[in-house]
């Protein structure tokens, strides 16, 4: 656990806090519910935040529920260690900037992680709440809380130390690594290929879940700390290696995502209107498709199969439905305890109207005489003995095939990563899978200058994972590079 | 942003622009393209690079209006400016070492067809260059390809200009006559189709540039996806060349309708 955390459990503050509530007290109180537009509206809105979030008064009572405990496992939860009851207990005492503060400490963007960590399966999953068999304290939504509410004091930056370094893709990676770096005193330059900064955050996950507004917010920050940003510049291709040395850049962190999209070689595959998930969000995210004034076309399909069960299939059906899809279908191969996705976006897509057809799998699609999609051809399926990972892995039934009328099939099995990089820089070594191969630690690759992490390392993850990925690459670099 | 230098009115609905983007200007080769957005609320389109000049930092692309958006690109005049380009994009073209090289080119496709011809020229090949396109107004570029090659066939559909006639008999008259180690094909993707079953036919190798739709060129969306031997490639990072005998054209054909 972080040692140096400006809360710490010993403050008077906190002892007193703590005293202030007997442990059964903290124990009857409820678990917060998210306060949430209706299903009926929220289907009507593309932009609209589903979680309104929490109010002061709940944020505060939810806050008091969290027991401080001496051995916190939440903390050991989060890929980050972020200083859980040292953030939670200062909402408690409604001391909002010092709990954001708090946050800060190890997560560059709270905002954010407050409002797409899987926190189910991460810190909420180690609460001690859990052992009594009660709802874990809503860790999420308090520090989405926190974030939103607390006003930091001007973060201090480093003396310029005039060394340049280079960030490679604008995604949490890459801002997280930027923030710490400026932080030090570095001179940063975010290179990103699109011409929007914020890579995932703005191409792939919805604004009815994480607001443009959000990740602006987060983007100003570091624009105000005085990181550059170069958008439409795609290292590897605009700018070689060698250019980015020539330009006097003495540490590269490579942080490019995953960005190709799997699809799974079936026949029927590349007929109309079936599209990748990566295709159907950024013309949605990105590019506006389908909002007045703008150029971008996206097919509005009424009857729209999602195959896949994560996250991105999540946000794919849901933003179908907002597009007009009458049956927005997510089809997974396993059943529903083995969805990878957030248990929220699972209750809030079953609340929006979608269908879930678990234990299905696609093997074949049929399109009509213009080449357009009409049909799936699923076949049944049913789970078989776990496998390595202890995950049953589904088989299937003989026979046992379906055909379901479909006008869209949108694909959402899974990324790649992307070549593009790996590619165009001689020497770097990069594994079967197309990841850059960094050593575990220090998240140097085989090249002295050259960092990555995210996505490009892990093959596709999760939003925290890759910031902290940035943080554990800024803090090496750093080292290095003033030694 | 990126200015709008000069512009050149082709045809009706054909320019010519030249602009402003100095590090694409030194780092594209041929067969490289760049996604154009017109403005704020603008698309991403594909356009192929024609022509770049490292001195003055700028590329120049070769527009042609079928669309909103190209048509919007048409209409903007010197001084002007691009919201947003990116590049250069896809796998630039392995210039052949010597031997004798047909490049033919449709409409705008002699465009980015130029800077091969260039190169396949420097590099010790015979050129021979066929263009083509309906009426003689739609031939572009034949000064500058005449410069770089052996020897020009300009073929229109109406016979207003050089021989009446399909693309496809100008290269076979070619074939014909005297051995060619490899064909390039740009232009409508009807047009290369009937040109790579053609040269099937002479069992020529023959590569063609494919333009399909997409969104943002670096492998993403995978909104570009041909089959070719089989197997699905994105146009945007494995291409745009490819084997064009094995090309499945027919659902290029198709997929290239998804928007209409």
């Amino acid at each position: 656990m972080n040692q140096n955390t400006i809360s710490p459990r010993t403050a008077s503050w906190r002892e007193e806090l703590r005293k202030s509530r007997t442990a059964k007290e903290r124990t009857a109180i409820e678990r917060v519910k998210m306060p949430e537009l209706t299903a009926e509206y929220r289907v009507t809105t593309l932009t609209e935040e589903v979680n309104s979030g929490l109010t002061r008064q709940q944020a505060v009572m939810e806050a008091s529920r969290c027991l401080d405990c001496p051995d916190p496992q939440c903390v050991t939860g989060c890929p980050v260690e972020i200083n859980i009851p040292g953030f939670i207990k200062n909402i408690e005492r409604e001391n909002f900037d010092e709990a954001l503060a708090v946050l800060r400490e190890t997560s560059a963007l709270p905002a954010v992680c407050g409002r797409v960590c899987p926190q189910e399966k991460q810190c909420e999953s180690k609460c001690i709440y859990n052992k009594m068999n009660k709802p874990a304290v809503a860790i999420g939504y308090l520090e989405r809380y926190a974030a939103d509410n607390g006003n930091p004091e001007a973060t201090c930056k480093a003396e310029t130390n005039g060394i340049k370094v280079a960030v490679v893709g604008s995604g949490p990676a890459g801002l997280s690594f930027a923030g710490d770096m400026i932080k030090r005193g570095f001179d940063v330059t975010v290179f990103e290929a699109l011409h929007e900064i914020g890579g995932v955050l703005k191409y792939g996950i919805p604004e009815f879940r994480l607001p443009n507004s959000i990740v602006e917010k987060e983007i100003n920050g570091l624009r105000e700390l005085g990181v550059k940003f170069e958008k439409n510049t795609i290292v590897g291709k605009t700018l070689s290696y060698d250019d980015l040395h020539e330009m006097g850049f003495k540490g590269i962190f490579v942080a490019s995502g995953a960005g190709l999209p799997r699809f799974m070689d079936i026949p029927g595959e590349n007929l109309i209107n079936v599209l990748s998930s990566n295709e159907y969000l950024t013309r949605v995210n990105l590019m506006h498709a389908g909002s007045t004034g703008y150029a971008t076309p996206v097919f509005r399909g009424k009857k729209v199969a999602i195959i896949g069960g994560g996250n991105t299939a999540m946000d794919s059906c849901r933003t179908a439905r907002r597009m007009g899809a009458e049956r927005a279908i997510v089809v997974y191969r396993r059943s529903e305890t083995e969805m990878p996705a957030r248990l929220e976006e699972v209750k809030h897509a079953k609340e929006e109207g979608v269908e879930f057809l678990t234990l299905h799998n696609p093997i074949e699609y049929l399109g009509d005489e213009q080449g357009r999609v009409r049909t799936m051809r699923l076949q049944r399926m049913e789970l078989g003995e776990p496998d390595a990972g202890g995950r049953r892995s589904p088989v299937p039934v003989p026979g046992a095939i379906e055909e379901v009328e479909v006008d869209m099939v949108i694909v959402s099995v899974g990324v790649s990563p992307n070549p593009l990089i790996p590619n165009a820089i001689e020497n770097l070594q990069v594994s079967k899978r197309g990841t850059i191969i960094v050593d575990e630690t220090t998240l140097q690759s085989s090249i002295s200058d050259l960092y990555a992490g995210g996505d490009i390392v892990r093959g596709g993850a999760t939003v925290i994972l890759a910031m902290g990925d940035g943080r554990r690459a800024a803090a090496s670099m750093a080292e290095k590079l003033l030694s | 942003m990126f200015k709008i230098i000069s512009k050149q009115q082709f045809s009706a609905n054909v320019v010519k622009l030249e602009v402003e983007a100095p590090r694409i200007a030194s780092s594209r080769r041929p067969g490289h393209f760049v996604i154009v957005i017109n403005d704020e609320h603008g698309e991403r389109i594909p356009l192929t690079i024609a022509d770049a000049d490292t001195k003055s930092g700028t590329i120049t692309l070769v527009v042609q209006a079928v669309g909103e958006s190209s048509r919007r690109i048409c209409e903007l005049e010197p001084g002007q400016y691009l919201h947003d380009v990116v590049g250069p994009l896809g796998r630039a073209t392995e210039i052949r070492q010597g031997g004798t090289v047909v490049c033919c080119g449709g409409g705008v496709g002699v465009a980015p067809l130029l800077p091969i011809i260039k190169a396949m020229k420097q590099a010790g090949c015979k050129v021979i260059s066929v263009l083509a396109a309906r009426t003689k107004d739609l031939i572009i570029l034949e000064e500058q390809v005449r410069e770089y090659s052996d020897e020009v066939i300009i073929m229109t559909d109406d016979g207003s200009y050089g021989r009446k006639g399909l693309v496809t008999e100008g290269v076979e008259s070619v074939l014909q006559r005297e051995h060619v180690d490899e064909v390039v094909t740009i232009g409508p993707a009807v047009m290369m189709k009937f040109v790579s079953l053609l040269t099937k036919k002479y069992d020529v190798p023959t590569v063609a540039s494919l333009n399909t739709i997409m969104v943002d060129g670096t492998g993403m969306c995978g909104a570009c996806r041909v089959t070719v031997d089989g197997k699905t490639r994105f146009v945007c990072i494995d291409g745009p060349e490819f084997d064009a005998h094995k090309v499945d054209f027919d659902e290029m054909l198709m997929r290239l309708r998804s928007y209409n």
